[in-house]
């Protein structure tokens, strides 16, 4: 028999996330829903022996046709698949959540609320008539603070009981009106059509006009009378706001409930949070607080990520490379098998995983500004800016996750309501500088800026931030001209990181990157080693080898730009499918040219660049083709390959551009 | 007396009395709980979007869209 399944359905920023990974702890794995790049989490729980699905899905407002995750949210409801659904609320916002409970009410599915975050409510002087919320709304409510995992054994008690239901309970709210003689005219057609979702239900859509519904109608197998009453409907009420009375009548429901089972204090408690927006929101702190807290997570990466960290692994590469030779030589392992293995495998994979530490606190410290809160007053201090280059503040949110990975950045635009911001959204986050670009810079910055890496690298994502604004002032001039979308955006309250959360979310980005390294960044090392050695009758590594002609053949395009050797224009190459690779590939090309002498990937960088042509060089890397992982979800977002084929030429175009022109006014200074 | 959103200061309360934006628009601010009756108290206003308060929760609106929301006593 197949397990029980339960579906986790909540507003964003009610602590959904944190149920989830409580319930399910590491038993976990994060995919997609079918056709469309939404995140789908689902995992696994055990309650007295048995064995439950949780399927976690998106955070939404509203079951609706407003964007994909309601969708996806709603189609997945409608589909029966989950046995029960826990709605978790936040507890201190009740109405507002409220709201989508009672859709979930209309949809006549079995539901369990989970009031959460309590403790949150109780600072503010909340109290709550836990009996009277349940009885008003028909359904089984349970207070839980999911981060202790307080509660969490009566919703499973709940989940139980409403399992052994034969159906949901009714819903309680009640329409009047004129809107509800339409609903109860509509829901009289529906009821002897032969259809999957419950008459009433539909009828509700249908009256509300929500245009996913009217899809899923066109394409279900209705009478032609059920039909003509739809079309007509529509035909003659396209002007009335019933949507609005609709919306208006749940929220009077949800007012209701409020009011008889909720105990407000007299007087607002100012919290905490309250006094922290006073500072991170004003108008003139605002931009400068963001760009301390960025530069001070700079600043902690690489000091701890780097300085502290980063000998540890380093050393730990290069004693693995020793060992696996001496290792391989006693078995009297071939020539070539040694070569590959020290050179290509460990020289070029080592270089990256050497980083590993690095990665893993930008992670860290971007998962706590994440969990903080404060991307939301990032997104509200920068609104105006953003609207002059023709975005708003919500685009930057898309920007500041690009820092991470560009992926989840470019697939953030869909929270964008208009095509236009989703576009240049998509188009820019690649000048957001990830996590796979930081090898390559702490290796420049190591070798050329010895102690200024926080600065170095603030000024070298300042300059991305920048570049990105500008091209999408271009873009709202020329491909996509009109109004930028508008601004609204919860400011939930500051809260503690929650440990769990941000660990997880670190855990899933560095494993990322360690399987890369171990498949792409290998196979990528793989390819360029071998290219490196042959035809075996010339010296391996030099430039009279395949690889080396390659490059000798790119180089003249990137000598005006002053790197001007055949391995460090094939490294740029190599970093098209994976970014790392471009450390990967210099270091398996250096320690092949530098083997006997022993020479590290730094001071051969040394030997290659000067101050001016690693600048010229990071720039390149900062601004030029994002990595195939981001063309493939721009092909996969705008269903095109037009747009990723434009993104690959014109960010190549324009690196080019900008590490020229540094290059050459920086020569005609006089700098080096 | 109608009044427009942006219009108040930090601290005045009023009751959404209608919204006057595109249909999709106007859905989202009604399903955010800006729907006729709520009652909201500003939290900011200067030069920026506007901070909102919807009991006791805040809300952020772009001036553009927060100049929409037309209020009553």
């Amino acid at each position: 028999m197949r397990n029980k399944r339960i579906a986790l359905v909540g507003n964003p920023n009610s602590g959904k996330t944190t149920f989830f990974n409580g319930l399910t702890g590491a038993n976990q794995h994060v995919g997609n829903w079918p056709g469309v790049t939404v995140e789908k989490k689902e995992g696994k729980f055990t309650h007295e022996g048995k064995e439950y699905d949780v399927i976690d899905l998106p955070g939404i407002y509203s079951l609706g046709a407003f964007s994909e995750d309601e969708v996806v949210a709603m189609e997945y409801i409608l589909s029966d698949d989950a046995d029960v659904i826990i709605n978790i609320i936040d507890a201190s916002n009740i109405e507002r959540n409220l709201y989508l409970t009672t859709q979930l009410l209309e949809m006549g599915k079995k539901i369990i609320l989970a009031l959460n975050m309590v403790d949150e409510a109780e600072k503010r002087n909340i109290k709550f008539d836990i009996d009277k919320l349940s009885e008003l709304l028909n359904a089984p409510v349970i207070p839980t603070v999911a981060h202790k995992g307080r509660g969490q054994d009566q919703i499973m008690e709940a989940v139980l009981e409403v399992l052994d239901q034969d159906k949901a309970h009714d819903n309680p709210l009640i329409y009047s009106g004129v809107v509800a003689h339409h609903i109860d005219h509509m829901e009289e057609i529906f009821k002897d059509q032969d259809l999957n979702y419950s008459p009433r239900w539909t009828a509700i859509k249908i009256v509300e006009g929500d245009p996913a519904v009217r899809k899923m109608l066109s394409e279900a197998n209705l009478s032609p009378e059920a039909q003509q009453a739809i079309d007509e409907f529509y035909k003659y009420h396209s002007s009335d706001n019933f949507e609005l009375e609709i919306v208006d009548s749940r929220y009077a429901f949800a007012n209701k409930v409020a009011e008889q089972g909720v105990i407000r204090p007299e007087v607002e408690v100012v919290t905490r949070s309250d006094k922290i927006d006073k500072i991170l929101t004003n108008k003139y702190i605002g931009i400068p607080a963001f760009a301390l807290i960025m530069l001070l997570a700079f600043q902690i990466t690489f000091a701890i990520g780097e300085e502290l960290l980063g000998g540890f692994a380093a050393d730990l590469i290069e004693g693995l490379g020793v060992l696996v030779e001496s290792l391989l030589i006693s078995i009297s392992a071939p020539d070539w098998l040694v070569a590959f293995v020290v050179d290509g495998a460990i020289s070029g994979v080592g270089a990256v995983v050497e980083f590993v530490p690095l990665i893993t606190v930008l992670y860290l410290l971007l998962g706590l500004l994440e969990d903080s809160g404060y991307m939301a007053r990032a997104a509200y201090v920068w609104d105006d800016l953003m609207r002059s280059f023709g975005l708003q503040g919500k685009a930057f949110i898309s920007m500041i996750i690009g820092f991470g990975c560009n992926v989840p950045g470019i697939m953030s635009a869909r929270t964008l309501d208009s095509r236009k911001d989703r576009m240049i959204t998509m188009l820019i986050n690649p000048f957001m500088s990830c996590g796979a670009k930081l090898p390559i810079y702490s290796v420049f910055i190591a070798a050329f800026f010895p102690g200024k890496g926080g600065l170095v690298l603030f000024a070298l994502y300042a300059t991305g931030i920048i570049v990105a604004l500008i091209m999408a002032k271009i873009f709202n001039n020329t491909l996509f001209k009109g109004e930028p979308s508008y601004f609204i955006m919860e400011l939930p309250p500051y809260r503690l990181p929650i440990a769990k959360n941000v660990i997880r979310n670190m855990w899933n980005n560095v494993s990322g990157f360690i399987v890369r390294a171990g498949t792409i960044i290998f196979s990528v090392v793989t390819i360029m080693w071998f290219l490196a050695v042959v035809p075996g009758s010339v010296e391996p590594y030099s430039q009279y080898t395949l690889l080396g002609r390659i490059g000798t053949f790119l180089t003249p395009l990137f000598r005006p730009a002053g790197f001007g050797t055949w391995q460090e224009s094939v490294a740029l190459f190599a970093g098209i499918p994976a970014k790392e690779a471009v450390v990967g590939t210099l270091g398996m090309l250096y320690a092949g040219l530098y083997m006997e002498e022993g020479v590290q990937l730094v001071n051969a960088i040394q030997q290659h660049f000067t101050q001016l042509t690693a600048i010229s060089y990071m720039v390149m890397v900062l601004l030029y083709t994002p990595c195939a992982a981001v063309l493939g979800i721009v092909a996969k977002e705008t269903k095109s390959f037009k747009w990723p084929a434009f993104l690959a030429i014109y960010t190549f175009a324009l690196g080019w551009v900008a590490a020229v022109v540094i290059y050459q006014v920086g020569s005609l200074l006089g700098f080096s | 007396m109608d009044k427009k959103l942006t219009d108040l200061r930090e601290g005045n309360t009023g009751r959404v009395d209608k919204i006057v934006a595109g249909r999709g628009a106007t859905k989202r601010l009604y399903e955010m709980g800006f729907n006729t009756g709520a009652r909201i108290k500003i939290v900011k206003n200067d030069n920026g979007p506007v901070i909102v308060s919807l009991n006791g929760n805040k809300v952020a609106l772009g001036r553009g869209l927060a100049s929409k929301i037309v209020l009553g006593e």
